[in-house]
């Protein structure tokens, strides 16, 4: 059974994945309605808690709120307490305040949500924090995987990139380990970290060694500051080595997809072929998003309610 | 001044080698007589039976924040803090506002203490002016006015000339350098230890060789000048053994562990608590496994508490932000005693890297119950089961990982100079 926040896939068994994903099913159905709108939410206030500004999770979770008839308030906040301004706990007791069903938080530090989620009544929903996890990302990437392949158990994943600082990496790995498939990581060994293997996963810095044989290679955006010397010596290094192409995918399966969290580097991370058509499903993988945002809010928030009332 | 019998209790003097159940008699402020059945009259009894009685605890690493940031603590309240844990003699680092890095800030810092401390306050001034790295202080003024050590502490100096020249003259004066080894750019944005648990955290690790590499250095530089360096806080296995070879070797080496660092692994910080954070972080069940070896063979000759208090609201924020640190006086003792507890130090040995060592390290009188020493001594129960409430502690600050933990073994009471200051029952003796 799904707890009361969702703060990362690392918290969740297999039947609360397998949950959310068969709820996401149904959900997916509203978004191909003329009217894209139920009332199961209707009269619930949710809350997008957002201290690092991201349009498209932002987006996607109003969206998936308005789907489901709840009022959904946008709330931006700078980072806090460096700058001496009200500190994130404050912030969050204000808005708890205001009796919100669920609180949505992306933040750039790690843990932060959790630390909000000890002092709210409200359920939180991790929509990313720092480099810990991002687990509607990785719902979303197994939504869309179990609907290309029908299947997660005894695929091979192969996830691309910066590991280092990437939180959809980490929640991706949980994802798809504990629904059975395996999970290489390949990146730059300066941006591979410490200790991974502990999460059950293989990793690589060659890519034609970590693709070798894939079902899904999933790409990963890289900041470019993080090409500029200090990890990586420079964006052609990188893109030589780690960028995907249609020439590098020739080593994984003959069937495998493609998959990015975007935004997307075109031809740093990912070449302008690949990115725009299959095997690449990235547009699906926005889309799908929706849908398990829908199952997710509606798991927490609704459930006190008869689902599809009235 | 009055007589105090301690009745009964179980006399540990690790400057003695002494363990046995005797009375301990103190007069005009010294150790008059230890025996048994001394005459009780005209005295203040203490009953210890099933308790230990040792030389007050001698505390080489601490932040009492006075002057400048007497919102953390000050020397009143660290002070209190100290005798509610059994430290008769805490030694406060630089890092205040100003930096003790003058005469005028050291001898305002012992005047406070005379006035408002009931624990012997004795400053560690900075090594380089400003805590900057750049240009030594007057350490001869420096300890002329009373200071008794020198360190830069979380400001590591990162220039190996300056250190080499700050070993070479504190020499000269015969005062040993402390050193908070941790290299500033290896370090990194790093907030935990670096491995799987930081990894699983997503926080920015610092890895062990960050300690590791800076206690290289420093040993070559020790053995370069013959200066005495003191290893604050070593939290490494790499570091356990670099000590251990380079004292065999001749070097003029002396260290400490914190409780925090021999009990608590990295995988206390796994929900986020800034409470957990501290500098050097928690390391790994390897490295805490080393600590307690290096303590329990003597190579880390001192328990430090690295005393850190900071603001509630200074803590109550983003791992990355909150200040590194946490209280250690009310808790260090029962928090220590977990290594009696398993069987790996004797209550005797324990009470010598709590007293005796780091007494001499300093080359204090103190660490001793030998008749005509100064009575500093604590009495300690060891099985005295209670529930750490940092709220209802002496410190000005609450920063503490043992928050509502169940403690077991406490300062029941403490005497400095003669004079009973705390009691466990009674709290705090002083106005």
């Amino acid at each position: 059974m799904i707890g009361r926040d969702l703060l990362g896939i690392e918290d969740l068994g297999r039947d609360d994945l397998e949950r959310i994903l068969e709820t996401a099913r149904h959900m997916q159905e509203v978004g191909l309605r003329d009217v894209k709108r139920v009332p199961t939410l209707r009269g619930r206030t949710i809350i997008n808690l957002f201290f690092e500004s991201s349009t498209r999770t932002r987006t996607s979770f109003e969206i998936a709120g308005k789907r489901l008839s709840a009022d959904v308030i946008n709330f931006s906040a700078e980072s806090s307490s460096l700058s001496k301004s009200e500190s994130i706990l404050d912030t969050a007791r204000t808005l708890d305040a205001m009796a919100p069903d669920a609180v949505i938080v992306r933040h750039k530090v790690a843990g932060v949500p959790k630390r909000i989620a000890d002092v709210l009544d409200a359920p939180v929903i991790n929509a990313g924090d720092g480099a810990h996890e991002h687990p509607t990302q990785a719902l979303l990437d197994l939504f869309t995987v179990l609907q290309e392949k029908g299947r997660i158990d005894g695929l091979t994943v192969t996830i691309v990139g910066d590991i280092l600082h990437s939180r959809v990496a980490r929640s991706n790995v949980y994802g798809f380990r504990k629904l059975g498939a395996d999970v290489r990581v390949v990146g730059p060994p300066t941006l591979l970290p410490a200790g991974v293997e502990a999460l059950g996963v293989k990793a690589y810095s060659s890519l034609r060694e970590g693709i070798e044989g894939a079902d899904v290679v999933m790409a990963l955006r890289i900041q470019n500051e993080r090409l500029e010397g200090a990890y990586v010596p420079s964006v052609r290094e990188y893109s030589a080595a780690w960028g995907l192409d249609r020439a590098k995918l020739r080593f994984a399966k003959e069937d495998a997809i493609v998959m990015h969290p975007g935004p997307i580097n075109r031809g740093v991370e990912i070449s302008h072929d690949l990115a725009d058509r299959r095997p690449s499903v990235i547009l699906d993988q926005v889309r799908n998003g929706v849908a398990v945002r829908m199952a997710v809010l509606y798991l927490l928030t609704g459930r006190a309610q008869p689902a599809y009332g009235d | 001044m009055g007589r105090i019998l301690i009745r009964g209790g179980r006399i540990l003097d690790p400057a003695a080698s002494r363990d046995e159940v005797a009375d301990v008699l103190i007069e005009d402020g010294k150790i008059a007589a230890i025996g048994a059945g001394l005459d009780a009259s005209g005295t203040t009894a203490i009953d210890a039976a099933g308790c230990w009685v040792a030389p007050g605890f001698v505390d080489l690493h601490t932040h009492l924040r006075e002057p400048g940031q007497e919102y953390k603590e000050d020397i009143a309240s660290g002070g209190r803090s100290a005798v509610a844990g059994g430290f008769t003699t805490v030694c406060c680092m630089a890092n205040t506002h100003p930096v003790n890095d003058d005469p005028a800030v050291t001898d305002y810092i012992l005047d406070r203490a005379r006035q408002d401390s009931p624990a012997r306050v004795l400053p560690i001034a900075a090594a380089t002016r400003g805590l900057e790295g750049r240009v030594m202080t007057e350490m001869s003024a420096l300890q002329k006015a009373g200071a008794v050590a020198f360190s830069d502490d979380g400001r590591t100096l990162m220039d190996g000339a300056v250190m080499r020249r700050v070993l070479e003259y504190a020499r000269m004066i015969g005062a040993p350098v402390s050193v908070h080894a941790e290299d500033r750019h290896l370090v990194g944005q790093g907030v935990v230890n670096e491995g799987a648990v930081s990894t699983r955290l997503g926080l920015p690790g610092s890895p062990a060789a960050a300690e590791t590499v800076l206690v290289a250095r420093d040993l070559l530089l020790a053995e370069l000048t013959g200066g005495h360096l003191h290893v604050a806080h070593v939290s490494t296995a790499g570091s356990v053994d670099l000590i251990r070879a380079a004292r065999e070797r001749g070097v003029h080496v002396t260290a400490e562990v914190t409780p925090h660092h021999l009990t608590l692994t990295d995988e206390a910080a796994l929900g986020y608590d800034t409470n957990t954070k501290m500098a050097p972080p928690l390391r790994s069940a390897s490295d805490v496994r080393a600590c307690r070896q290096g303590l329990v063979d003597g190579v880390l000759d001192a328990i430090a508490t690295d005393h850190a208090p900071h603001a509630p609201h200074e803590k109550d924020v983003e791992f990355t932000a909150a200040p590194p640190g946490v209280l250690g006086f009310e808790t260090a003792f029962p928090v220590v005693m977990d290594l009696v507890r398993t069987g790996e130090i004797t209550p005797l040995e324990l009470m010598r890297r709590l007293s005796t060592t780091p007494a001499r390290i300093l080359r204090l009188r103190s660490g001793t119950l030998a008749v005509g020493a100064e009575a500093d001594v604590v009495v300690l129960d060891p099985d005295r089961e209670w529930v750490y409430d940092p709220m209802k502690g002496w410190s000005k600050s609450h920063n503490s990982p043992w928050a509502g933990k169940t403690m077991r073994g406490r300062a029941v009471a403490t005497i400095v100079a003669g004079r009973l200051v705390y009691d466990a029952d009674r709290g705090m003796l002083v106005p």
